[in-house]
């Protein structure tokens, strides 16, 4: 007797049909739009998690443990997984470390410290349960620092300094009392080269500081007012180990520009992330990118989008102009609006894609609007 | 009812253009403490709706495939009514309508939705979101009034065609999502010899008969085969139910603008309209129904016609903790709202639709003529007129 197995290019045709008749007896849905209703975690679905544990740290922190959709890819320590939660009503995305290593249960977690004002962090924080559904990306970023420890020289500028902070508290957790210091941190010896114009009142300069102080790190602050523009050369006399260390750097062009030659002259490890900034400015107007496009344009801050787009010969959709019909929504990649009618402000950081309709909003700062 | 600006009685007369401005400046006010208010209750409703639908719908079309036996076909075509009813009415047109676009939920979203229908959604969002909430009630631009193949106000020129109205008006609601389809190709202009082959009208015709194809295929091949032994009865379940289906939004359609007591409007008029303007003819050009929780859930909210024609983009589930508010307006203003129970609301449309099938004046003539055999028919579509006239506030 004889047993015969459809091959795979076969296989995959028959589940191909299937997959096909099962979609022509849920039209106009998916068959997913269906599974979604008992298996929201399954293989093929939107990456999405189960909040499984709320763990509070401190008054203001906590530990939120989400078990992945079947399709999570796994992460390396110190890569940041961005979350969609609904807060209010309203889907908001968010990007935190993943500060620990793959675990044995396979879930993950992120630790979330509750700022003021912050939307997102303080509903984590405490009103977050188990049980709630939150949306998912694969984890992301090659900025990592090596689980081993060693000797890292980090060099940012300006803004720069943000996923700088992230990896330093992850090593460094900052509790009331103070920097602790843990068994996992002990390997790491960390110079911090921080660059600004000049001196800023910044929590995340504060946060240096702090740690400089318990001795968990160096910190060698340069401002342009005070000592000048730092010139890469002179890198060797501010850190006198630098041919030890692996560098981490993280700012605008020109400093990453310079520091790859230099050490390229030197041979020395370098590891850089171009950090734009992306402190929103509100105002009355902007530059409006349409990317699609290709098409830039300086608005008003009482020109509705629609206007300034179809000024500047960009095939805008477009309908009741009065805001009533959604026929014009497109979604805004990055920046910030104002509603025309209320004056209320929509926001997008990078990645975002927030829909807006472009007959009432106006640019209140540079916009980016995928169109 | 004629276009209200030949009135010799305007029922807007007695406000001034001042008045209608603060009456714009205070419909605005609630609808930002609306926006503003707006949040997790909201989310979770519409997430409830569709969780419902969804699983009514499985469950009976899951019925279905035994529906040669009579109480499985009996529970199935009601469960599958109800279920298309809720998808097409509080789920479909009012996420379509960008009701729940701030949640920022790319599944429930006014760009991403398609319906149980077989309209394609971009099209009904033009020519329902687009024109018809943008020039509601206005003579010869809202082709709602009528929708083109019905004379549904007396200053709409009569014609010997509009004798078969009531007629037209029957098939229409039976098939009411053909009609629909038809009416978002603007088919009546488009089928011109000048325009049909034009390649945007031909685009959009190949989408509708995409769309047709697929919704045909659902209901009477798929599910049919599925149900094996029983693929005739299923076959004529999903018939019924979606004959059901039409009635009922075609009866829910009618009630929201041609019921009596509601106002139409000159072309002219809403030139440079201003914000309280355009608030004001909403308020006048829509009737509510009344009824209970469930009747307003099964309209989509549209028994709140006025509030959604004020606030088309407020989540549906916010018009009834409004209502009385915008009705204490109405009355503070000396406006008419316009309301009544589902089975008025509906002979009042229809009797309308007799009557002006007729040309305009026809049945005082017939009636003073004293014709023995039409008189008791035109008592009865008088009575039935005046029977669905509003009571009007006190000013």
């Amino acid at each position: 007797m004889t047993t015969t197995y459809p091959s795979p290019r076969r296989a995959a045709t028959l589940r191909a049909r299937a997959v096909r008749f099962a979609e022509m007896a849920t039209t106009p849905l998916l068959p997913a739009d269906y599974l979604d209703l008992v298996a929201p975690l399954r293989s093929g679905a939107p990456l999405r998690g189960r909040i499984e544990e709320v763990v509070a740290e401190t008054a203001d922190a906590a530990t939120i443990v989400i078990r992945p959709g079947a399709d999570w890819a796994g992460h390396v320590p110190g890569q940041y997984v961005r979350i969609g939660v609904d807060v209010d009503g309203v889907r908001q995305w968010r990007a935190y470390s993943l500060t620990h290593g793959p675990r044995a249960d396979g879930r993950i977690s992120v630790t979330v410290k509750a700022v003021p004002d912050g939307k997102v962090s303080n509903h984590l924080v405490h009103r977050a349960r188990p049980g709630t559904l939150v949306h998912l990306e694969q984890a992301a970023g090659d900025f990592v620092l090596p689980t081993e420890g060693g000797k890292f020289l980090f060099v940012t500028a300006g803004s720069g300094v943000t996923p700088v902070i992230g990896m330093l508290r992850n090593l460094f957790p900052v509790a009331d009392s103070g920097a602790v210091r843990l068994a996992r941190s002990e390997p790491y010896d960390i110079v911090v080269v921080h660059v600004a114009p000049s001196e800023p009142h910044s929590i995340f300069l504060a946060n240096l500081r702090q740690l400089d102080g318990a001795g968990l790190i160096r910190l060698v602050a340069r401002y342009d007012d005070q000592h000048g523009v730092l010139d890469v050369e002179d890198l060797a006399d501010l850190v006198p180990d630098l041919s030890e260390r692996t560098t981490f750097a993280c700012g605008p062009a020109g400093l990453l520009d310079a520091l790859q030659q230099h050490h390229d002259g030197r041979g020395l490890p370098l590891l850089t992330e171009q950090f734009r900034l992306t402190t929103l400015v509100t105002g009355e107007g902007g530059t409006v990118t349409f990317t699609a496009a290709d098409t830039v344009v300086e608005a008003s801050g009482d020109t509705p989008l629609l206007t300034a787009g179809e000024e500047a010969g960009v095939l805008m959709p477009s309908g009741c102009r009065m805001g009533i019909c959604f026929g014009c929504v497109v979604p805004l990649r990055e920046g910030t609006v104002r509603d025309l009618r209320s004056g209320d402000i929509t926001t997008a950081v990078e990645g975002d894609g927030v829909n807006i309709q472009t007959c009432i909003n106006a640019a209140a700062g540079d916009c980016r609007i995928d169109l | 009812m004629t276009v209200l600006q030949k009135k010799t009685e305007s029922p807007v007369a007695h406000l001034t253009a001042e008045d209608i401005e603060n009456l714009g400046r205070e419909l605005d006010a609630i609808r930002a403490e609306v926006i503003a208010d707006r949040g997790e209750r909201d989310a979770a409703y519409i997430r409830r709706v569709i969780d419902v639908q969804r699983k009514l719908e499985l469950g009976s079309r899951a019925v279905l495939l035994v529906s040669l036996f009579p109480p499985a076909w009996i529970a199935g075509t009601i469960g599958l009514s109800i279920a298309k009813i809720l998808d097409n009415m509080e789920i479909g047109h009012n996420i379509m309508h960008g009701q729940w676009d701030w949640m920022r939920d790319p599944k429930i979203h006014s760009t991403t939705w398609e319906w149980d229908n077989v309209s394609p959604a971009a099209q009904w969002k033009h020519s329902h979101n687009e024109l018809h909430h943008t020039y509601t009630n206005v003579v010869g631009k809202d082709n709602d009034l009528g929708y083109g193949i019905m004379r549904v106000d007396e200053d709409q020129r009569w014609h010997p065609f509009y004798l078969g109205q009531p007629v037209w008006n029957f098939i229409n609601a039976c098939f009411f999502e053909y009609g629909i389809a038809a009416y978002d190709l603007e088919l009546g202009k488009n089928l011109r010899k000048s325009r049909r082959s034009r390649p945007e009208f031909k685009a959009r015709y190949k989408q509708v008969l995409g769309k047709i194809r697929n919704q045909v295929t659902k209901d009477y091949v798929v599910h049919p085969l599925l149900s094996g032994p029983s693929f005739a009865s299923t076959m004529s379940a999903n018939f019924t139910a979606n004959i059901v289906r039409n009635l009922w939004t075609h009866s829910v359609i009618m009630c929201g603008h041609f019921p009596n007591g509601v106002e139409t409007f000159e072309r002219r008029s809403i030139e440079g309209e201003t914000r309280g303007e355009w608030y004001l003819r909403q308020m006048l050009g829509s009737a509510n129904i009344s009824g209970s929780k469930a009747m307003h859930l099964m309209t989509g909210n549209l028994s709140f016609q006025i509030e959604h024609h004020l606030y088309p983009d407020l989540p549906s589930n916010r018009y009834a903790e409004i209502a009385p508010r915008i009705q204490e307006i109405f009355e503070r203003y000396g406006l008419t709202y316009t309301q009544g129970p589902l089975p008025k609301q509906v002979a009042s449309a229809w009797a309308k639709i007799v009557r002006l099938s007729f040309p305009n004046g026809f049945f005082d003539q017939v009636a003073g003529a004293g014709a023995p055999v039409v008189a008791p028919v035109v008592s009865l579509v008088r009575r039935t007129a005046d029977r669905a006239e509003p009571a009007r506030p006190a000013a």
